[in-house]
């Protein structure tokens, strides 16, 4: 039995939750090989040939791959998927996005953002807003899985494994990428950062997000944000944690003037260590958080941030 | 240009969900049902594009028991012109929707098909992606912003570092992010002239679909609660549990 895992890339790099991918596959005990289908995409192949645990990388370099879009990649993958076992990709907006359409392709179902792997056909994946786990065993032939990158933590860097070049599919010329307005910051990257700062609706504005700025400057960490504070416009979508936004696990969260609704909760409760700013002692982040502070943040935060500058 | 809309019933998005006591499903007795948040704003956007003479009528489909009446009326009231629910007991998964909405789509012959990028229970994500697999149409998924031209759409996407601009050709199959737009609410008036719309009943056993369940649930379980910590007085005794208790910075 083989895996196939669909590796998430801008063509220069391979994305973080690939590696995560990788070690959910491994718990298969399958032999995995790493799909890197991009548009001068080599440098992205090589990453993933030294992923460990990887037996071969096949790289199809062709121009309508480039943006990673659903109708081009889903047809390559359904076209090689015969040969495998299994079908994986990490549950990001990418994966999210093309592994259905492969799974339908394939006229079979997908289990989605799983979180353990029990057995080669036996996964556990939270519903409901992660209030309920659901042991689940796929019955088809070919298991199509989306994996949630912070439950399995990243395989290492010491593989050597050969790169094979597979003829591009045609271009189906359903769709074109016509922009990519990124969020740039020199901080970690909100899935992958060892401490978090997120701020809700409590911090009235964008411009007072500049006050978790200089707290995540003295911390080294990445900044995140309620659903609250992304619709009202503080700051942009990708900074959005919860069940619609992203899922985090660091070791820190601090939850500043956000008050917990489960949408929420499910983005961040794994969390090894969660502190709540709120100055609303009833506030149901406290019931989550091990270092509950009530206070007005906008004291708080400033002395935070100048006790750290010491 | 007609456009279908799958809606979904769902437990209400402000319910803590938990398992019966025997833990053998969720508990679902006297809990608040509503439309999927993420199927509101697909009616929505819908209806806008009607509005904005881009549309011309609005189908909502919804597959499930009779039950799902309810959130149909509501997407009438919002301004969808017809409704059709495929009745079954059973809970279907993604790929059984998508077959079915696939059947659908063959008889409406619509040129958008505007699903919710996932329901709040399943938390699936699948089902749009799945009927344009199956249909072989462009698929736009997570939109934030929706512009149909002449010859195509242009789709603005939530993705994971920021946002993205595609364009595909139509038919096609887009699903909703939250910022796309913001619900309107239904009022009285609307609620009454809901009732007199078109509302089909068709059972799934006459599609003759393939909609057995692919998947095993082998058990449900609640994740191990985060028991409440300590609250501390004030910013110096959090910084000093941070570093001594902790030890995360
Ligand atoms: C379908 C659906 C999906 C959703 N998905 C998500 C999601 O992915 N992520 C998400 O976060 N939400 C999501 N939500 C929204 C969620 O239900 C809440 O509305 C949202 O999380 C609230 O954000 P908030 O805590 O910032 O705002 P609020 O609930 O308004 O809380 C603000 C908090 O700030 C505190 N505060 C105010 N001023 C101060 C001050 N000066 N000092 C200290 N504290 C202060 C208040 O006491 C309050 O507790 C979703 C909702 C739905 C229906
Ligand atoms: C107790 C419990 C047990 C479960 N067991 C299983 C299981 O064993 N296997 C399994 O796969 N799932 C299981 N589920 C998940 C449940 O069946 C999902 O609802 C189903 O898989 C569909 O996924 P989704 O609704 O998350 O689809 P998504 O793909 O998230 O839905 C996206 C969109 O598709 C459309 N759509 C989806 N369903 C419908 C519908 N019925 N009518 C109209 N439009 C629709 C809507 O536009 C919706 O926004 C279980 C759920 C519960 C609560």
């Amino acid at each position: 039995m083989t895996a196939l895992i669909i590796a998430e890339h801008d063509n220069d790099s391979l994305k973080s939750a690939t590696a995560n991918t990788i070690a959910a596959a491994r718990r298969l005990g399958v032999e995995i090989h790493v799909l890197v289908a991009g548009s001068a995409c080599s440098a992205a192949a090589e990453q993933a040939a030294r992923l460990r645990g990887v037996g071969k990388v096949l790289m199809a370099d062709a121009r309508h791959y480039e943006g990673g879009l659903a109708e081009n990649l889903a047809a390559l993958i359904v076209s090689r998927a015969q040969a495998y076992s299994h079908v994986l990709a990490p549950a990001t907006t990418f994966g999210k996005n093309v592994l259905p359409r492969v799974a339908a392709q394939l006229d079979v179902g997908q289990v989605s953002d799983i979180v353990e792997v029990l057995a080669p056909d036996t996964f556990v994946r939270p519903i409901h807003a992660g209030n309920v786990l659901a042991k689940v065993r796929s019955d088809d032939p070919i298991k199509v899985i989306t994996v949630r990158a912070t439950a399995f933590e990243a395989t290492g860097q010491e593989g050597t494994a050969p790169i094979e070049t597979i003829a591009p599919g045609p271009d189906l010329g359903m769709s074109r990428l016509l922009a990519r307005e990124l969020t740039h910051s020199s901080r970690p990257e909100l899935t992958e950062a060892k401490i978090v700062v997120s701020g809700g609706r409590g911090l009235q504005s964008g411009e007072n997000f500049k006050l978790l700025e200089a707290l995540a400057d003295r911390l080294g960490a990445a900044i995140g944000a309620s659903r609250a504070a992304v619709d009202s416009g503080f700051v942009p979508n990708d900074y959005q944690v919860g069940q619609t936004g992203k899922i985090v696990a660091p070791q820190l969260y601090i939850a500043v003037g956000i008050s917990g609704a489960i949408q929420h909760l499910a983005g961040m409760k794994g969390s090894r260590v969660i502190v709540a700013i709120n100055k609303d002692p009833e506030a149901p982040i406290f019931q989550v958080a091990d270092y509950g502070l009530t206070a007005d943040l906008f004291q708080a935060v400033p002395e935070l941030i100048s006790a750290l500058g010491q | 240009m007609k456009i279908v809309v799958p809606v979904k019933r769902v437990i209400d998005a402000n319910v803590k969900v938990r398992l019966k006591s025997d833990g053998s499903a969720v508990d679902s007795d006297n809990v608040k049902m509503s439309m999927n948040p993420f199927d509101e704003i697909a009616v929505e956007e819908a209806i806008r594009l009607k509005e904005a003479g881009v549309a011309g009528e609005i189908v909502a489909v919804s597959i499930g028991s009779d039950a799902c009446q309810d959130v149909l009326r509501s997407a009438l009231a919002m301004g969808a012109d017809r409704a059709l629910l495929i009745r079954t007991e059973a809970v279907l998964e993604p790929l059984a929707v998508a077959k079915l909405l696939r059947e659908v789509v063959a008889r409406e012959q619509p040129q958008l098909v505007i699903c919710g990028k996932q329901s709040t229970d399943g938390d699936a994500n699948q089902a749009g992606q799945m009927l344009a697999g199956l249909l072989g149409w462009p698929q736009a998924t997570f939109a934030s912003k929706l512009d149909i031209g002449a010859d195509g759409a242009t789709v603005t996407r939530e993705i994971d570092g920021g946002l993205e601009i595609i364009a595909v050709t139509l038919p096609a199959v887009v699903t909703t992010d939250l910022r796309l737009n913001s619900p309107r609410y239904t009022t009285l008036p609307n609620i009454m002239k809901a009732k007199k719309k078109p509302l089909d009943v068709i059972a799934l056993d006459e599609f003759g679909v393939d909609t057995r369940p692919r998947l095993t649930t082998l058990g449900l379980a609640e994740p191990a609660a985060r028991s409440a910590g300590v609250r501390v007085a004030d910013v110096a005794e959090l910084l000093a549990k941070l570093k001594n208790e902790a030890k995360v910075i």
